[in-house]
């Protein structure tokens, strides 16, 4: 199988589509299930009482504002590196639904600090950072509005991409190097998990379909852009009916 | 049911979180398919059109 026939808007403009619909799929699933183990399954917290189960939406897309930001450095390099159009496009694509789980990360963090912490916001490591991760992601979409031509708009994005990549690595470790309001990982690959069971799989889960769900919405969007810069190209118009 | 609603009493905080989510979610699966459905048909018009238009815009409205 030839990897790089991939690398062409032409055929993976149909692959991005079956991909995409796939994981739509899987993510409306999981979900159903995630809420399930979140709701109903795990029970109410020692200390927290309720306001716990703020985790099982927390955590995912706290996990996902950083993990997207990866992806889309990623593709900035290849695009950076290899002038490839696609790659680039991919970057664009990523961006917004990286901005939203960013968001969404705050917005959950203060709702489940307030009744914690006692603060809806605080100018904690971990949160400032987080913070500085969304204003890094409006910044590669707001300088991708203000150049015309996208050849120059995909290279000045990969730059300021691969240069905020930096921030991640301070994000995660963030709780570990100062002394943070935030608390420390629940969850790391060098220990056990310090929590029940029923609600790590909730969180697992959860996790699961936000991954699910943000590959699913950034190909829509990647397809939504090879459309929007390639009009015109002879392969949509040679598109087969199902492939739309 | 109105005893799982309330969460403990922390029906604002827990609501207000899901909530978001929830809204976020919606909003920007149903854009997003939206903006390719525009895109698609935007390419095939533009694919379509058999005469291209002026290449320059004249505001007296001259034939060049």
């Amino acid at each position: 199988m030839n990897w790089f026939k991939y690398a062409s808007p032409a055929s993976f403009y149909p692959l991005a589509g079956k991909i995409a619909v796939g994981c739509a799929a899987v993510a409306v699933a999981l979900t159903l299930a995630g809420l399930y183990l979140a709701f109903v399954v795990a029970p109410t917290d020692a200390t927290q009482g309720e306001a716990y189960r703020i985790i099982f939406v927390h955590v995912p897309t706290a996990w996902m504002s950083m993990f997207i930001y990866l992806v889309m450095a990623f593709w900035s390099a290849l695009a950076l590196g290899f002038n490839t159009r696609l790659s680039a496009m991919m970057a664009q694509a990523l961006a917004p639904t990286g901005a939203l789980m960013a968001f969404l990360a705050l917005w959950t963090g203060a709702f489940w600090g307030r009744p914690t912490w006692g603060t809806y916001w605080a100018w904690d490591a971990r949160m400032t950072s987080t913070l500085i991760l969304l204003f890094l992601y409006l910044g590669v979409i707001a300088l991708r509005h203000s150049i015309a031509d996208a050849r120059r708009a995909d290279r000045a994005c990969a730059v300021l991409a691969l240069v905020g990549a930096v921030n991640v690595p301070i994000i995660y470790f963030s709780v570990r190097w100062w002394n943070t309001l935030h608390q420390g990982a629940s969850v790391s690959l060098t220990s056990a998990p310090r929590m029940a069971a029923t609600m790590l799989a909730g969180m697992l889960v959860m996790s699961l379909a936000a991954w699910a769900y943000a590959i699913a919405v950034s190909l829509t969007r990647a397809r939504a852009i090879m459309l929007e810069r390639e009009a015109g190209a002879s392969w949509i118009a040679a598109l087969p009916e199902g492939a739309r | 049911m109105s005893a799982f609603l309330a969460m403990g009493g922390y029906a604002w905080y827990v609501w207000m979180s899901y909530g978001a989510v929830a809204l976020v979610v919606a909003v920007e699966a149903v854009s997003v398919r939206a903006r390719r459905r525009r895109a698609l048909a935007a390419a095939r018009a533009f694919g379509n059109r058999t005469t291209l238009p002026s290449p320059r815009f004249d505001p007296a409205g001259r034939t060049s």
